[in-house]
C-alpha cells in the first residue's frame, strides 16, 4: 500500500561508468508500476502551490490524478491542453524551482517527482501512437514563425489549432532550436525531438528549412506575404571572455562545441563526417546548464579530465541541480572560485595551459548572486587541452542589423508589451529573443501567449476590414 | 529540400566545377557571397563560394577543389545526383562602385571565387587588372572568361610553365613599381590561400592601397551562432561568416585564420582515408 507523503520512487538511471560511454538517456524513465506508485503518493494540496509556480499553470494535480488511477491516456490529454511538448519540459525544466520546489513534500527532499511522470505520459503516448485529435477548421490568414525552437514550436501548433496558415523558418539544417543543436542526447533523446517536430508536420506547418531571415530572405519580404509575424530568433550568438589566447587551436565556444557533437553528430565521427578535436584535460569556463552538458559530452567524448571552472561556488550556479549531480556522479571536477586570466599557447597554435584569478564573493549583484572579485596576485596556471566557454549567449546580431526598424534594449533583446507586440504592427516576439538565456518552459509560454495575440491582432484587423 | 546537379565537368586534375538547383540562391546572389552545403544526412557543412549563376535555370555554379573528405565526396556525384541541403546566399556582397581601376587576384580556386566579382566591378564600370596564379598552367581555370572582360590579365605558375614564373605577389609587385601605376589604382581584392593573401596584403601595404582579402575560415553554421569562424580584424574578434567574408586586408591577423585552418587536420585526414577505404570496398 502507497503511503500518502511517503518516500519518492526512485528514478532508475544508466550507471555513471557505463553511461559516460554512451550518449543514452541517463535517467531511464519510470515504468507503469512506478509512475502510479510515484503519482499516489501526492496529497492533493490545496492552493495547488505546484501549479502555481508552474509558468504554464500545468494542470498538474489533474494529472497526477488521473496517473494514479492508471488512466494514461486521460492524463496526456490533459496535459496536452496546457502543453505541446510534455516529453521536452518532463526532461529539461528546472523543477526544484518550480513545480517541483513548491511541493511542501520537497521540505523533506521527497517532492512530487513532476516532471517525470509528466515525460512518462508524453512517452507513453508515443509508444503506444496516441495523438491529440483535433478538427482545424482552416482560415485564410497566413503567419510566418522565424525560428523553431520552444517558443516557435508552441506558437506554431497553437496557431494551427486557431486554423491559420503557419510558414516556420529556420536557419539551420533541422528544427528544434536549442532542443536540437544545444541539449545533447543523454539528456533529451534526438527521437523526442523528431517526434515532436514530426508533429509540427503532421498537423500542417509549413516548415522551411535553411532559411536564415535577414539573411537569405528579407523580414520585409515576410511582413508584405505574411498577415502576422511571431519572432523566435532565440539567443544563439557565443560571448567570448575576450582575453589573450582565444584565437588558439583547442578553443571553443559553447556553441560550437555542443554543434559538432549534437546537432552535426562529432561523437559519432567516421560514420558522421562532422570532427571534434578533444583528449586530456579540457576546462569549461561557465556553471550553468550550457557549461554541464559540454562538460558532459567532453567526458563521453573520451577525454581524461575535466574541469568546470566557475567564478562563483557550486551554491550559486544556475544549473538545473540534476545536471550538477549527474555531472559530478560523472567524474567532472568542479573548480570553484577561479577566473581565466589569459590562455598560453605551445608555439605552435595549439592550447597548452590557462592562467587563472582566486576569486573571493563579495556583496550580492543584480542577479542577486555574490559578486565574484579577483584576488590580485592570485594566478596560478594548470594545464588544459582544451577550452570550452560557456559564458552565456546574445540575441542574434545579424538578424537585428537587418530590422533596424525593431525595437531593442542595450543587450539586443527585442522590447515587448505584455501581450509580446513589439514596435512593429503585426509583429510578436518571445522566448529567449526577448528574454536573454532563459528556458524552455518560458519560451514555451511565450509562444502559447504571442499565439493569442496574433489571434487577437488577426480577428480585430479582419473586423476593422469589415467596418471600411 | 533537395538539390539536383544539372551538370558537372572536371577542370584540371583536383578541380570541379558543378552547376546545381538552387532557384532561391540564383535570385538573390550577389558577388563575393557563398552557400554552405551538405551532402547527406551524415554529411559536414562545407562553405563554397558562387561563382556564376543563371536565375532562369535556377541554377548557381560551384567551382571547387578537392583538398579532403566532403570535397572529394562531392567531386565523385554527376549529373542527376542530388545534394542535400545548400543554404544561401551567406555573407556580405563584395562593396561594388564605380572605384576606377582595380587589381583583382585569384590564386588556385580563389580564381572562382573571383570571377564572379571581377564580373561586377566591370559591370560597373571599373578598369580590372586581373593577375591569376596557379601551381602550374594545367590548374589554371577560368582564364579566358576572366580575360575577356579585364582590360589585362597577368597570368603566373609556380613551375613557369605558363606566364610569369613564380608568385602572383610577383607581378603585383611589378605592376606597382612601374612608373605612376601604383597611384591610379583605387583598389585590390585578393583571394586564394590565406598564405597568399596575406603576402599581397604586405605588397600591397607601403602604397596605402585599400586591399581587400576574402577569408576561407572554416565555418558551420554560418549564421553567427558557433564562433568558429572567428578572426581577429584591427584586434577586434570578427565572425568571417556575417561579419565577412571580405575583410580590410591591412587590418587582418593572417597568422591566426592560418593556424585556426588547421586545427581539424589530423581528424580530416582519417576521415578522407577512411572514405577513401570505403569506396575501393564498394
Ligand atoms: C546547452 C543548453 C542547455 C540548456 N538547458 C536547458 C535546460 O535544461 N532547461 C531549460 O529550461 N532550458 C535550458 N536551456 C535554455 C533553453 O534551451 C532556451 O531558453 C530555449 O531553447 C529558448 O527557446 P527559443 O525558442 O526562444 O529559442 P532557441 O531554442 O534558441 O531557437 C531559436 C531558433 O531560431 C533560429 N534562428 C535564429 N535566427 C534566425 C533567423 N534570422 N532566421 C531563421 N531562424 C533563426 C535558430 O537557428 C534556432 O534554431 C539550455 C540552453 C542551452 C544552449
Ligand atoms: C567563405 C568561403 C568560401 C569558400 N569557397 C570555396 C570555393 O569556392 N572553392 C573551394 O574549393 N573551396 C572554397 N572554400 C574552402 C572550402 O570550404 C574547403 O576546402 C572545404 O571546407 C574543405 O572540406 P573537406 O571536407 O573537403 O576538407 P577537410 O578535410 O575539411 O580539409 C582538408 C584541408 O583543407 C583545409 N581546410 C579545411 N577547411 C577549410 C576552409 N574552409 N578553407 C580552406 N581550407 C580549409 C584543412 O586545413 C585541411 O588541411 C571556401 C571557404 C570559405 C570559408
Ligand atoms: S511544465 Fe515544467 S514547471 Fe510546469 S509542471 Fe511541467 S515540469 Fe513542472
Ligand atoms: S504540491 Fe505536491 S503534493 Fe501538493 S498537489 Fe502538487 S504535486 Fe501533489
Ligand atoms: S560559421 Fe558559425 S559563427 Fe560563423
Amino acid at each position: 500500500m502507497i503511503k500518502l507523503g511517503g518516500t519518492r520512487v526512485p528514478m532508475r538511471e544508466q550507471d555513471p561508468r557505463e553511461r559516460i560511454k554512451n550518449f543514452k538517456s541517463v535517467p531511464l524513465g519510470y515504468n507503469e508500476e512506478e509512475v502510479i506508485q510515484e503519482a499516489q503518493r501526492c496529497i492533493q494540496c490545496k492552493g495547488l502551490p505546484c501549479e502555481t509556480e508552474c509558468p504554464i499553470n500545468m494542470k498538474i494535480l489533474e494529472m497526477i490524478r488521473e496517473i494514479a488511477n492508471g488512466n494514461f491516456k486521460k492524463a496526456f490529454f490533459l496535459v496536452k491542453e496546457d502543453n505541446p511538448i510534455p516529453a521536452i519540459t518532463g526532461r529539461v525544466c528546472p523543477q526544484e524551482s518550480q513545480c517541483e520546489g513548491a511541493c511542501p513534500l520537497s521540505k523533506r527532499g521527497h517532492g512530487i517527482n513532476i516532471g517525470k511522470l509528466e515525460a512518462f505520459v508524453a512517452d507513453w503516448a508515443r509508444k503506444n501512437k496516441i495523438k491529440e485529435e483535433f478538427h482545424i477548421k482552416e482560415k485564410e490568414e497566413k503567419v510566418a514563425v522565424i525560428g523553431s525552437g520552444p517558443a516557435g514550436i508552441s506558437c506554431a501548433v497553437d496557431l494551427r489549432k486557431f486554423g491559420f496558415q503557419v510558414t516556420m523558418f529556420e536557419a539551420l539544417h533541422k528544427a528544434g532550436g536549442v532542443l536540437q543543436y544545444g541539449i545533447p542526447a543523454f539528456r533529451l533523446p534526438t527521437e523526442v525531438v523528431d517526434y515532436e517536430i514530426q508533429y509540427l508536420n503532421d498537423i500542417g506547418v509549413d516548415i522551411k528549412l535553411n532559411f536564415f531571415v535577414g539573411q537569405n530572405i528579407k523580414f520585409d519580404e515576410l511582413r508584405r506575404e505574411f498577415d502576422s509575424i511571431f519572432i523566435a530568433t532565440g539567443a544563439g550568438a557565443p560571448m567570448f571572455m575576450n582575453i589573450p589566447g582565444e584565437n588558439l587551436k583547442g578553443v571553443y565556444s559553447a556553441n560550437e562545441f555542443l554543434i559538432r557533437v549534437n546537432l552535426m553528430k562529432a561523437y559519432k565521427f567516421l560514420e558522421y563526417d562532422t570532427p571534434i578535436i578533444c583528449s586530456g584535460t579540457i576546462g569549461i569556463i561557465g556553471a550553468g546548464n550550457v557549461a554541464m552538458d559540454a562538460a558532459r559530452c567532453a567526458l563521453r567524448l573520451g577525454v581524461e579530465r575535466v574541469y568546470v571552472l566557475y567564478r562563483r561556488t557550486k551554491k550559486e550556479s544556475p544549473a538545473r541541480a540534476e545536471e550538477i549531480q549527474h555531472a559530478l556522479e560523472e567524474g567532472i571536477i568542479l573548480k570553484e572560485l577561479v577566473a581565466p586570466k589569459r590562455l598560453i599557447g605551445d608555439g605552435d597554435g595549439w592550447l597548452k595551459e590557462t592562467e587563472l584569478y582566486e576569486m573571493e564573493l563579495g556583496e550580492p549583484d543584480k542577479s542577486g548572486r555574490p559578486r565574484p572579485i579577483k584576488i590580485e596576485g592570485s594566478e596560478f596556471k594548470i594545464k588544459v587541452n582544451t577550452i570550452v566557454e560557456a559564458l552565456g549567449s546574445m540575441p542574434n546580431r545579424l538578424f537585428l542589423s537587418r530590422t533596424p526598424e525593431l525595437e531593442v534594449n542595450k543587450w539586443g533583446q527585442i522590447n515587448v508589451d505584455l501581450n509580446l507586440r513589439t514596435n512593429i504592427e503585426g509583429v510578436y516576439a518571445g522566448g529567449d529573443a526577448i528574454r536573454g538565456n532563459a528556458t524552455v518552459i518560458l519560451a514555451l509560454g511565450d509562444g502559447r501567449k504571442a499565439a493569442e495575440s496574433i489571434r487577437n491582432y488577426i480577428r480585430n484587423k479582419s473586423r476593422r476590414n469589415l467596418v471600411l | 529540400m533537395i538539390h539536383k546537379i544539372v551538370s558537372k565537368k572536371k577542370l584540371n586534375h583536383d578541380t570541379y566545377k558543378i552547376e546545381i538547383k538552387a532557384a532561391h540562391v540564383a535570385e538573390r546572389f550577389r558577388a563575393g557571397q557563398f552557400v554552405i552545403i551538405r551532402i547527406h544526412d551524415k554529411g559536414e557543412r562545407i562553405p563554397l563560394t558562387v561563382s556564376s549563376t543563371d536565375s532562369k535555370k535556377g541554377t548557381i555554379t560551384l567551382i571547387f577543389q578537392v583538398v579532403g573528405k566532403t570535397t572529394f565526396e562531392l567531386s565523385t556525384l554527376n549529373a542527376g545526383d542530388s545534394i542535400l541541403n545548400c543554404v544561401g546566399p551567406l555573407g556580405n556582397p563584395t562593396e561594388i562602385k564605380l572605384f576606377g581601376r582595380v587589381i583583382c587576384i585569384g590564386g588556385g580556386t580563389g580564381i572562382a571565387c573571383i570571377y564572379p566579382i571581377v564580373k561586377a566591378l566591370v559591370e560597373a564600370g571599373n578598369k580590372v587588372i586581373s593577375i591569376l596564379g596557379a601551381r602550374t598552367d594545367r590548374m589554371l581555370i577560368l582564364e579566358s572568361e576572366i580575360k575577356e572582360i579585364s582590360s589585362k590579365t597577368y597570368i603566373s605558375t609556380d613551375d613557369g610553365s605558363k606566364g610569369h614564373h613564380g608568385f602572383v605577389t610577383d607581378v603585383l609587385k611589378i605592376i606597382l613599381k612601374e612608373n605612376h601605376t601604383a597611384k591610379t589604382i583605387n583598389r585590390i581584392l585578393v583571394i586564394g590561400p590565406p598564405q597568399m593573401m596575406k603576402a599581397a596584403a604586405e605588397v600591397t601595404r607601403p602604397y596605402q592601397i585599400k586591399t581587400i582579402a576574402s577569408l576561407n575560415t572554416i565555418m558551420i553554421d554560418g549564421t553567427g551562432m558557433c564562433g568558429c569562424c572567428r578572426t581577429y580584424v584591427n584586434g577586434e574578434m570578427k565572425l568571417a561568416c556575417i561579419d565577412g567574408p571580405e575583410f580590410d586586408a591591412h587590418k587582418v591577423d593572417f597568422d591566426s585564420v592560418i593556424s585556426r585552418l588547421s586545427m581539424f587536420r589530423q581528424k580530416e585526414v582519417l576521415a578522407y582515408k577512411d572514405f577513401k577505404k570505403r569506396m575501393r570496398l564498394k
